[in-house]
């Protein structure tokens, strides 16, 4: 690793109870710097949050003021974005000469085989053990469970394992070992840390200089959205960050540099969830794993997104308004947000203004956001549709990239669909509404030949490409079948 | 039994014990390669310059640039190497390209920085001139053009062209399909350092440690004794490890040697990806001939391997292949020619099951393929050809314990509820248009040895020292599979002592030396062999140490857990005193075992021999629904019974035949390797080359329902402690998985009918959503599609004349 030229360093961070300071250049990520003071628990399987083999915990604010045990990936997170926090990782788990008992379980059940993806597997158990809400789960656990959210006896959710990959062991021993968990013990401190507050979000200023390139490196965290915004007006060049982690991929496989970073993932202003008699506002900073939470299924339509979206390693430091903010044609909230007929507040030094996420996105990767603004929140108008779906099209049904998505919201009354908005991503070069499509169905009777009538119309929605994801012309066909997708759950669903 | 299968009273071996490093992994304390290099000072980090051709000539590769970037300290081209410009065995694969780059990816020079960045930094300065030169880079591409390297083999047995005059059905077809990513987790790393007396000494994950040695010694022009490696464990291997080290390390230690200072060459995902071997992908051509009772009569088929630049291990691998073309199955009349595509392409290398899985899938494809054709369930048709006792292989082996196939199938059908499922799921299929289940029934037969004799031996070093401890070494490489544990296992029970008393040092080629690769599903049979030679060795002497202590003759006297004690004597005393007594007595205590399999012979010329000490069997039912809407499906429920002999290590095996056969299922699944075939400038770039592209299975593909039970009495006479082996048979287990979505999408078809065999179903492989939302659309609309559904036809018995595969009724 480089020596820097410090000009400025007062980055620290707390790993497994011992403070160290945060070193190297600013494109260096968590993961390096563990691996590079010594902690080599963590590894790299494919530096762009795939495998999670570098996953680690952090103790992130909850809504109720406590503190939650998150397990993100820590190959995409700057390790400047630790800054102030705490950290741990598998080496931290051990309590002496005693080993916690999420590794207990792993190691006598057969739970590793090579052993290399172990400890990302260990933070991202731990954190689910550590879930305050698994108890209940546990409880609930003999009722039924939906196939999209498998939970144990015990409350433990599988799917927070979906971001770990394993070629040994077919998983099998992995799932054993998290379902013999039991709940912590009463003495245990790591479960006692979740009831206090999380570390505040330290105002973040550091400039390094990294010796291989001798280029200069700035990351900043403000502590205000005015602050933020005031370096956004000044420098419009700045990278605006939040969960790190398409920036992060960018970094790791692509090898891009920000000269200058802009962090603004904790900012109060871009956190919270209104409700008026018009709409839901959601501010734009807070990540997938938090709207599930917050949400608790109050918007369907994203309730059924969210558990498709990437893997809960992801979902736990991606937020909605970076996967907008990319401008991405595959992301995988626009489908469900266009369906929804969602706005945009974009805010700048200057003021606030509202676009419709439809009018957003411009070309590929292009949207009308200006400069010096950023995603400040998201609204969902009200009421909402009674009939939603969201229909994710990949070759692996968790973690993967969509080969293309549809997000649906119908409104059908006295057997006439009175409202009909279709949501595409994957077809062509931004997410589009199927609007041809949309009026087709508007004022037709909902019936499976109107459903066959506009098959046609939305296999020719989109412009699609052949690439290694799938062809062109299974794209389409995906287009073509979804509709009656849709009218067959809603059918099946009465 | 014989006395390598024989197992004492009491013995450790047939304990359930976890991974020998398993409290290692889960705390992170255990360590791999590049876990290392924090622990050395001025370490030199080394990052390639690839190739952006497929195929060029190599005019110049000008360095001046690298080296104006702050933190480089040295590039290294073919200029340098000193020995041997070869990181193989066939002297067809250069390190370093001197005139010519072979494939999109490979590395031309490699640059060595302060740090990564400065390393990155400075192969990116590189400039590379290149006169493009025409390139194939598919295998049909290289049949057209004839580009073929190696040997091309031929079994020949019966009279397969005669044979179709008799038979009462003929099929003929092709197939081709996908070759696999390893992906193990932890990717290529070696770390190089030269000592005080200028020896070498590489850390590597390899699964061929003294392979890796050869290399490093020949690229360096120095004797073996110069150069030692060593492994601490690998994070998966799965054949990958092999060979494809061994350029790696020969890299680093040549940078290590050149600069003084420790080097560091970890690929990332990408440069593993794009640079390493994978499992072969094969195109076949086949001619089958079946009886009027749908017995198997002839096969006469070509098999033509993916090999990619170099041969590597294609040749062998090839071999493995037509020797398994049987699979489980009787077939008297046999012809089965084999040969190896030359394409600009990673050289494909190992990958579990090294060929064999990719010649059971062209036997297991044609099966399914045709047995609605034959008027018969894919289930019956399969059984119906098992081996019998009496009966041998293509080249000529006698298969020993072939009821074994049925005991396995038998078992399955019970336990799994087989037809009471297949009853359900007729009623489910019948009152669902959007999804369809079935469930489908594979066997495994596999031949365990490396097909080369001479590979067929192992060796051990064990030490006691005087405080009774016990400290083991082996020829074997761990990566996950539980080898150390079962040698540990082995060693506790062929010295009595408990498991706690047994200690394994890392694998390293100046404690054991000449050693095979960890590989052909071997690492047990012939390591565990030499570790159980070497305590006898010991334990011998011993014996007579411990008959003067006891008071009782010698052959009475056993060793067992720790407590020495004789049936004559009412004296007993422990391992510590015995060995503390030993030591005063001037007793050995140490010894090198050593071990060949015994009675295997091969003949590579005609294909023929005994090349395999037994065969592992097993048999597996998986359960699939598939919806029609996008192809994609769950695996719902899978059922294995597997031969392991007596197992040595259940929980161990366990693991082995569960990872193998989820491996296995995303390679016929999901896991799909792209290749651009265009003629861009990117043409044969690797399209799927990270872990967002090429999806490996993750949890949501596992079976939700996972039963797995090993074959009672099925101890194994040729080998250590009556085990098997069982790193790569079960990976073909998945076949059941391919099979049974197969059958689903027959579900679809339009005359399918309720009880019927449904209609004639090409897949492809992977089986990916994709290609069996093909498959469905071809069966349910058949006019617009090129494979006709026959089911109705076949159901009477008819099928053969309107096929779209050629079929010739002999009239």
């Amino acid at each position: 690793m480089s020596a820097p030229a410090t000009q400025r360093s007062t980055a620290q961070v707390s790993v497994n109870s011992a403070v160290h300071e945060i070193e190297g250049p600013p494109h260096t990520n968590a993961l390096d710097f563990l691996r590079g003071v010594g902690l080599t628990a963590a590894k790299e399987g494919c530096a762009e949050g795939e495998c999670g083999a570098c996953a680690i915990m952090v103790a992130r604010p909850d809504a109720d003021g406590t503190t939650r045990w998150t397990s993100v990936n820590s190959c995409l997170l700057p390790a400047a974005a630790l800054d102030g926090q705490e950290v741990i990782t598998a080496e931290g788990l051990v309590d002496g000469e005693s080993v916690h008992p999420v590794q207990e379980e792993m190691a006598v059940r057969g739970g590793s085989q090579c052993g290399y993806c172990t400890p990302g597997f260990i933070c991202s158990m731990a954190a689910e053990y550590y879930r305050p809400e698994r108890a209940d789960d546990a409880s609930a656990a003999s009722a039924a469970a939906d196939e999209d959210h498998h939970c144990g006896p015990n409350g433990f959710d599988i799917h927070s394992l979906s971001g770990n990959l394993c070629r040994c062991t077919g998983y099998r021993p992995i799932r054993d070992a998290a379902y013999a968990l039991g709940q912590p013990e009463p003495g245990d401190s790591i479960a006692a840390r979740t009831q206090k507050s999380a570390p505040t979000s330290a105002s973040t200023d550091i400039h390094r200089t990294d010796t291989a390139t001798g280029e200069a490196g700035r990351y900043r965290r403000p502590s205000t959205l005015a602050e933020a915004l005031d370096i956004l007006a000044a420098e419009p060049e700045v990278l605006v960050v939040a969960g790190a982690t398409d920036w992060g991929v960018e970094v790791n496989i692509k090898g891009a540099r920000a000269k200058s970073m802009l962090a603004i993932d904790r900012l109060a202003e871009l956190r919270g969830i209104t409700r008026t008699d018009e709409y839901i506002e959601l501010g734009a900073a807070h990540t997938l794993s938090e709207l599930e939470r917050e949400l608790a299924g109050s918007i369907p339509l994203l309730g059924k997104l969210i558990p498709q979206f990437a893997s809960r390693l992801i979902r736990n430091a991606a937020t909605i308004g970076g996967n907008l903010g990319t401008g991405s044609p595959i992301g995988d909230t626009p489908p469900a947000l266009l369906a929804l007929d969602a706005q945009l507040v974009l805010t700048s030094a200057t003021g606030s203004r509202v676009v419709e996420l439809a009018e957003y996105f411009t070309g590929y990767r292009q949207t009308v956001r200006g400069a010096g603004e950023l995603i400040s929140a998201i609204r969902i108008p009200l009421p909402l549709a009674p009939m939603t779906s969201f229909q994710k099209i990949a070759k692996r049904r968790f973690d993967d990239i969509s080969s293309v998505a549809i997000g649906y919201a119908v409104t059908v009354a006295d057997g006439i669909v009175t409202k009909a908005r279709i949501g595409l991503g994957g077809v062509a070069a931004t997410p589009l509404r199927a609007r041809a499509t949309e009026a087709l169905l508007e004022g037709a009777p909902w019936t499976l030949d109107t459903v066959h009538g506009a098959a046609e119309t939305l296999a020719a929605e989109g412009t699609p490409m052949d690439d290694h994801r799938a062809s062109a012309k299974y794209r389409t066909a995906m287009l073509r079948s979804s509709l009656e997708r849709f009218y067959a759950e809603q059918e099946a669903g009465r | 039994m014989s006395h390598l299968s024989q197992r004492p009273t009491d013995p450790i071996v047939g304990e359930s014990h976890h991974h020998e490093s398993a409290f290692g992994h889960v705390t992170g304390a255990a360590l791999y390669t590049d876990d290392l290099v924090g622990r050395l000072a001025g370490v030199l980090h080394a990052y390639p310059v690839q190739s952006t051709q497929a195929h060029a000539k190599l005019n110049k590769v000008d360095i001046d640039g690298a080296y104006a970037v702050p933190g480089v300290v040295r590039v290294i081209t073919a200029a340098d190497i000193p020995g041997v410009n070869d990181q193989g065995v066939k002297h067809d694969e250069p390190m370093l390209p001197v005139d010519e780059v072979m494939f999109y990816g490979q590395p031309v020079a490699w640059v060595l920085g302060n740090d990564l960045e400065a390393a990155k930094a400075g192969a990116a300065a590189v400039v590379v001139d290149y006169d493009t030169l025409p390139s194939l880079v598919s295998v049909r591409e290289a049949i057209e053009a004839g580009s073929f390297h190696g040997i091309q083999p031929v079994i020949d047995k019966g009279d397969a062209t005669g044979a179709f005059a008799d038979a009462a059905h003929v099929f003929e077809g092709e197939f081709e399909f996908a070759g696999q990513e390893h992906f193990y987790l932890e990717t290529q790393a070696s770390l190089a350092q030269v000592d005080e007396s200028g020896q070498i000494f590489v850390q590597c994950s390899t699964q061929h440690p003294t392979e890796t040695q050869d290399i490093v010694s020949h690229v360096l022009g120095v004797p073996a004794h110069e150069v030692t490696v060593q492994c601490l464990r690998m994070g998966g291997g799965f054949g990958g490890k092999e060979m494809q080290p061994h350029g790696y390390a020969a890299l680093a230690a040549l940078g290590a040697k050149l600069t003084g200072r420790p080097v560091r060459l970890r690929l990332n995902r990408t440069l593993d990806i794009t640079m390493t071997g994978k499992r072969h992908g094969f195109h076949s051509s086949w001619k089958i001939g079946f009886t009027e009772e749908g017995k198997i009569l002839a096969l006469d088929a070509t098999l033509t391997a993916d090999g990619g630049w170099s041969l590597d291990l294609s040749e062998p691998v090839l071999t493995r292949a037509m020797c398994h073309i049987d699979n489980a199955y009787w077939v008297p009349n046999i012809r089965v020619a084999g040969r190896i595509a030359k394409c600009n392409k990673t050289s494909q290398t190992a990958f579990r099951g090294f060929g064999g899985p990719q010649g059971m899938l062209v036997m297991e494809d044609i099966l399914g393929r045709v047995a609605p054709k034959l008027g018969l369930s894919a289930r019956e048709l399969r059984r119906r050809n098992f081996y019998q006792a009496g009966q041998d292989t293509p080249y000529y082996q006698p298969v020993r314990h072939p009821e074994r196939l049925e005991a396995t199938w038998d078992q399955i059908v019970s336990t799994a509820e087989v037809e009471a499922r297949e009853a359900e799921i007729e009623q489910f299929n019948a009152r669902n248009d959007h999804v369809k289940r079935a469930i489908a029934l594979t066997p495994v037969k596999f031949g365990i040895s490396f097909n080369l004799t001479a590979f067929n031996q192992g060796g051990a070093l064990v030490l006691v020292y005087k405080d009774g401890s016990v400290l083991v070494t082996h020829g074997g490489t761990e990566m996950g599979q539980g080898l150390h544990m079962k040698m540990l296992q082995v060693a506790a029970t062929t010295l009595g002592v408990p498991l706690s008393t047994v200690r394994l040092a890392p694998t390293r080629t100046d404690k054991v030396p000449n050693t095979s690769a960890t590989a052909a599903s071997s690492g047990t049979d012939l390591n565990g062999g030499a570790v159980k030679d070497a305590c006898e060795q010991i334990r011998d002497r011993l014996t007579q140490v411990a008959a003067g202590i006891v008071g009782a003759p010698a052959h009475e006297v056993s060793v067992s857990r720790g407590i020495v004690s004789a049936l004559s004597s009412k004296k007993t005393v422990t391992w510590e005193e015995l060995i503390n007594a030993a030591y005063f007595q001037r007793i050995q205590l140490s010894a090198s075992g050593f071990y060949r399999t015994e009675g295997l012979h091969w003949d590579l010329s005609i294909m023929t021999g005994e090349p395999f000490k037994y065969f592992a069997y097993g048999a597996a039912a998986s359960e699939v629904e598939v919806n029609r809407f996008d192809g994609s499906y769950t695996l719902r429920r899978v059922d294995i019974v597997h031969d392991v002999g007596d197992s040595l290590s259940p929980l161990i095996d366990l693991g082995q035949i569960e990872g193998g056969f989820v491996q296995g299922a995303g390679w016929l699944t999901l896991e799909d390797l792209r290749w651009d075939e265009s003629d861009k400038p990117s043409r044969g770039r690797l399209a799927t080359q990270a872990a967002s592209t090429y999806k490996i299975p993750s949890f949501s593909e596992a079976p939700e329902i996972f039963n797995v039970a090993v074959l009672d009495k099925a101890h194994e006479e040729g080998a250590v402690y009556g085990s098997k082996a069982v790193g790569e048979p079960p990976l073909m287990l998945a076949f059941s998985v391919r099979e049974a979505l197969r059958d689903a999408v027959a579900a679809f078809g339009a005359e399918s009918e309720p009880g019927g065999v449904g209609p004639s179903v090409e897949l492809a492989s992977p089986a990916t959503p994709e290609a069996v939302f093909w498959a469905i659309e071809s069966v349910r609309s058949p006019a617009t599609s090129g494979a006709a559904a026959t089911g109705a036809a076949a159901a009477s018995g008819d099928a053969a004349r309107e096929n779209p595969e050629g079929i010739s009724v002999p009239s």
